[in-house]
């Protein structure tokens, strides 16, 4: 439990940091809130030649409007999210799930970036950003570049971030007012990634479902955006024998680990189980 | 009110602050300040820091250790592997359980994260990153993880050093992987009782391994002095008196030149009981370095490589009529030790007092026997908040009351008061040869019931169960109650010693001249508030304020011999030695008062905090008066002082007892549980602090919640240990822990000088079942007869889903 010998940089600005990156290569990682990264080097699983902090940099903090999107700053904190007036308005769901994130300690220094820039599919807001539609901005030594989070993830902490970029910020649209949400986890207790857990934004028109966007969590190498399952449930009344299919489609596309949280057999029912009562409470919030 | 008012006696009792006191603990003032004093908080000059490389393969032979690289980075002092102990002959250490134990990896490995080297450094991340560089190479043995596989002809052999010894330190073995066969009881009799029972059951009941996992990990500082070739041992020891027999047997150091000082303890449960390779390694480290030498256990070792707990697999049987009196009871254990049996059991007991099985019932006639067999997994089994196997002995019984009352049609909590010994049985001989002090399970159950409302929560569980059937919910609910007799207080010379060391304990009580005190034990407390509670005891026998006294413990230079604190034993044992050592110094206290009252001492009576003339009671010495004259006027003949030490050896162990009804409500989909209310009557006997006793309740449910809900140390089918850290070994935070409600009957010990019992274990022994019972009785209407702990979601569903939900 203790971690290796590491050189530590702080830069100022986020092109400090990506020239840092690019002068150090391949052993010096980013380091955001640290509550991934640090676990993982006292564990030596992780072992950087060098850590460059993010924390010093300014602009990388913070809720801010950008036209009618909402972008996040990397080092955010998820308190930071849970706090945040413009969040509870405009994406009450985000609320919702940083809650479930880890404890108050974690969430006092664990970062939107960090959690969903690391690429652990137990981390809660991938398949959120993803049921969100939300886009990723990078900055790297050759410049900037925005990647759509649904095209983010490429295995368990593989990702589209090449060495030496960093996630600096995350552009959300708000989906429209009157939407329905419900992010529903299942775990073992506070603190622990998702056994199974779902996130869904919804909007209903004369009493069928207008749009649905579904994200799953920790029952795959990579969060899911279950695509067929939304399809099934737009247009339909959310009717029982509707429903059943969706939830079909859902559990079709996990493919969880077996481990302490249960058989992959049990995680897959759990992520179908999440998805059910998400869709009660998102469809119950709905406003049209 | 005039100050010249004499305090009343109620005023004078409270002031004392003894027995039956809701007395704050006086040790969390420095607790809650971050004041304690632990290991880890030792530093001394020059100090070095050890850490080990650990095996990472649960069965293989090393082929090779290379500690060139590890030697060559600059800070490190020493790298130790067994060829270095091995001229000292320290590469092998015994175990309390008569069984021995490799120190470092001599030739093979035989579990994952065995100790293979220690590296000593001058700096705790140097030390970790030169154990990087250790060497080793391995060729991988077939691993034996499975323990109903141990005992195959093909098994894999184990354990190399034992090839052919055909008996071990508890009789004959019957396979390379055989530990020991213990039995007990009537073979023949429980085989006619079985023959003839009009009803039986049989299960297999398996309590899985776990952890006693303190938050405080096991840890010491070891210092020896070249030039008086004395030994100071600084560690997390429930035991100092015996770490200090068992060092000075091992390293040749004469006993009286080892100083053992346990300091504050961050939590034991069993755990800090047993002697582990990273003392041994330590102490040698500072003798071949000249340094003191600090070995501190991380969350992983302490979970993957320090005392498990249970891993008990019993096969329990029950006969009884038709309308439902048992008649006899048979159970065999396969008990699965791991690789070394570490068991810190009193020595002639392998399966500790298993043999408490037949728990509050009545059976005429019983037979049990327990294998113990050797594994590719860690160490042990330890006593977990446990007076040595009676948790897996009360799991045992508990379930197999209520798998029997299922088999008959009848209510749990009827059969069980159908079948309780009854109050005027007592003492009562058990047909598994314990004689119970004490008890008077009827009232205790009643009252349990009542204050539950258990009529109207079974009318309620039917109802839902109907509900359930029409498919109008998808939630089930069960009841589990648990009565469980424990045994603690180990224990009488007669047939309880460690190492040949008889199980009595210790105080040492000195009056100062002022009338405050300080008062020594044998005993150590790891968070049990010691300091608070005995100086109540003394406190109301001697008639001093208990904020008067110093209680002192840990410290093996100063404290009497004793054997320390675990299997409930401090109030039983080390109380009753407080209690006669405080009549020794009233029995002074009572002379001196007569000869400066000038009255025979006969003519004389304890009166709260004061001797007075009886039928005189304004003539009076105060214990302060007394206290000062002691030192200046005692009478003629008498020597000065107002001293005492007893060590007790208590004539019979002690019996706590209780009922515990657990409310549970279950989500069939999920196979989420959650406890609704969970009910906790205890009986200890005599109360001496009943907000400590309620604390030790909350505490002890809280893991025995821990354990039947979630808590396993795992291991894959090669060997590895799964879940060996706190993201997946269950303890429960403040947001899963369950409201608990307490409740007491008061039934004191006859033969204990203050009638105490003990409760530390109570609430663990009984908690399991409670909550094991009521998840099998909330699937009981669908068919179920056993679900196997720990019962978290997963295989919760999974059980559901077996039956159909």
């Amino acid at each position: 439990m203790i971690p290796g010998t590491f050189d530590y940089h702080r830069p100022k600005s986020v092109s400090e940091a990506v020239a840092l990156l690019a002068d150090l290569g391949e052993d010096a990682r980013p380091l955001a809130g640290g509550h991934s990264l640090i676990p993982m080097m006292k564990l030596r699983l992780a072992v950087p030649r060098a850590l460059v902090d993010l924390a010093a940099i300014a602009d990388l903090r913070g809720v801010r409007r950008a036209g009618t999107d909402i972008v996040i700053g990397a080092t955010t904190t998820i308190a930071e999210l849970i706090a945040s007036a413009e969040l509870a308005v405009a994406l009450p769901i985000i609320r919702e799930t940083a809650l479930v994130i880890a404890d108050p300690q974690v969430r006092a220094r664990g970062t939107i970036g960090g959690n969903v820039a690391n690429g652990d599919p137990g981390n809660d807001l991938p398949a959120l950003m993803q049921c969100l539609g939300a886009s990723y901005q990078i900055a790297g030594h050759a410049g900037t570049r925005e990647i759509a989070a649904r095209a983010f993830y490429q295995g368990a902490y593989f990702t589209a971030l090449a060495p030496g970029e960093v996630l600096t910020g995350i552009r959300i649209a708000p989906p429209p007012a009157g939407h329905g949400w419900a992010y529903e986890k299942l775990k073992r207790k506070v603190g622990d990634y998702a056994t199974a857990a779902a996130a869904l934004v919804l909007t209903m028109r004369g009493g069928q479902v207008a749009s649905a966007a579904i994200g799953l969590t920790n029952v795959g190498d990579t969060p899911l955006f279950a695509e067929d399952a939304a399809r099934i449930l737009t247009g339909s009344a959310l009717d029982k024998a509707t429903v059943d299919r969706a939830v079909a489609a859902a559990e079709a596309i996990t493919s969880p680990a077996s481990d302490g949280r249960g058989p992959a057999e049990y995680r897959t029912k759990m992520a179908g189980v999440m998805l059910r009562r998400a869709l009660v409470r998102a469809a119950a919030r709905a406003t049209h | 009110m005039n100050e010249m008012t004499p305090p009343t006696a109620a005023e004078r009792t409270d002031k004392l602050q003894g027995m039956g006191c809701r007395r704050k603990r006086v040790e969390d003032v420095r607790f809650t300040q971050g004041r304690g004093n632990y290991v880890d908080d030792l530093k001394l000059p020059g100090m070095l820091y050890g850490d080990f490389v650990r095996s990472s393969y649960g069965h293989a032979r090393i082929k090779s250790i290379d500690t060139s690289k590890a030697k060559a980075v600059p800070g490190v002092v020493a790298v130790l592997t067994a060829a270095d102990l091995a001229p000292l002959k320290l590469h092998w250490m015994p175990t309390l359980a008569g069984d021995v134990q490799m120190v470092l990896a001599d030739g093979k490995v035989l579990f994952q994260n065995q100790e293979i080297a220690f590296v000593v450094a001058n700096d705790r991340y140097v030390a970790a990153d030169a154990a990087e560089l250790v060497e080793v190479e391995y060729e991988e043995l077939p691993p034996l993880v499975d323990p109903f596989k141990a005992m195959a002809p093909d098994a894999p052999v184990l354990r190399e050093d034992l090839a052919g010894k055909t008996s071990g330190a508890h009789g004959p073995r019957k396979h390379h992987n055989h530990i020991f066969e213990w039995t007990v009881g009537d073979r023949e009799a429980t085989d006619l009782a079985f023959r003839d029972a009009e009803v039986t059951i049989k299960e297999m009941l398996s309590y899985q391994r776990v952890h006693p996992s303190p938050l405080e990990t096991c840890q010491c500082v070891a210092s020896f002095d070249k030039i008086k070739g004395e030994l100071t041992l600084w560690g997390t020891f429930q035991a100092p008196h015996v770490v200090r027999t068992v060092a000075a047997i091992l390293s040749g150091i004469p006993e009286h030149k080892i100083h053992v000082i346990a300091p504050d303890i961050g939590g034991g449960f069993g755990n800090k009981v047993g002697v582990y390779p990273g003392y041994v390694c330590s102490v040698v480290a500072s003798i071949v370095t000249g340094k003191p030498v600090k070995w501190v256990e991380d969350r992983i070792e302490n979970l993957s490589a320090t005392a498990f707990a249970r891993d008990y697999h019993m096969t329990t049987e029950i006969a009884a009529t038709k309308d439902g009196k048992v008649t006899g009871l048979r159970v065999h254990v396969l008990a699965d030790h791991g690789a070394f049996d570490a068991c810190a059991d009193p020595s002639k007991w392998p399966a500790g007092f298993f043999n408490i099985v037949t728990g509050s019932y009545d059976f005429p006639t019983a037979h049990c026997s327990v294998d113990g067999v050797y594994t590719n997994k860690a160490p042990g089994g330890v006593a977990y908040r446990c007076s040595f196997r009676v948790t897996e002995a009360a799991y045992c019984i508990e379930r197999g009351m209520d798998i029997l009352a299922q088999k008959l049609g009848m209510d749990p909590a009827e059969l069980r008061l159908k079948n309780f010994v009854r109050r005027e049985q007592f003492p009562y001989q058990s047909a598994l040869g314990w004689e119970y002090d004490s008890g008077d399970y009827h009232t205790a159950l009643r009252q349990g019931m009542e204050k539950v409302g258990y009529t109207a929560l079974r009318a309620e569980q039917k109802a839902k169960q109907e509900a359930f059937r029409r498919g109008e919910t998808r939630e089930i609910m069960g009841v589990g109650v648990c009565f469980f007799t424990e045994i603690v207080g180990a224990g009488p010379s007669k047939n309880c010693d460690i190492l040949g060391i008889a199980m009595f304990d210790s105080c040492e009580i000195r009056i100062h001249p002022t009338g405050a005190a300080i008062a020594r034990m044998g005993t150590k407390s790891q968070g049990q508030g010691h300091e608070t509670t005995y100086a109540q005891i003394i406190a109301s026998e001697i008639g001093i304020p208990a904020d008067d006294i110093m209680v002192e413990e840990g410290n093996t230079d100063t404290a009497p011999y004793g054997l320390g604190t675990y299997g409930s034993r401090s109030t039983p044992v080390a109380g009753a030695a407080i209690a006669t050592a405080a009549r020794k110094i009233k029995a002074k206290a009572q002379m001196i008062a007569a000869y400066l009252l000038e009255v025979h001492h006969d003519d004389v009576e304890f009166d709260i905090d004061r001797f007075r003339v009886k039928g005189l009671p304004e003539k009076f010495k105060t214990m302060k008066e007394i206290s000062w004259a002691a030192y200046n006027a005692v009478p003629p003949g008498l020597e000065p002082g107002l001293e005492a030490v007893s060590y007790y050896d208590p004539p019979n162990m002690t019996y706590p007892f209780g009922a515990y009804i657990c409310v549970m409500d279950i989500d069939v989909d999920t196979g989420v549980c959650k406890v609704r209310r969970f009910y906790a009557l205890d009986d200890c006997g005599t109360r001496i602090n009943p907000m400590i006793i309620e604390g030790q309740v909350h505490g002890g449910l809280t893991e025995a919640f821990a354990i039947a809900m979630g808590q396993e140390i795992a291991y894959d089918e090669i060997g590895n240990v799964k879940g060996a850290s706190l993201m997946d070994f269950f303890l429960p935070t403040a947001v899963e822990t369950p409201k608990w409600e307490t409740d007491f009957t008061v039934t004191p010990s006859p033969h204990h000088p203050i009638g105490a019992k003990g409760v530390g274990e109570s609430p663990n022994v009984g908690g399991v079942p409670a909550f094991s019972n009521a998840v099998n009785d909330a699937f009981a209407f669908l068919g179920n007869t056993h679900i196997q702990m720990p019962h978290d979601a997963w295989r919760v569903w999974q059980a559901g889903q077996k039956l159909g939900v």
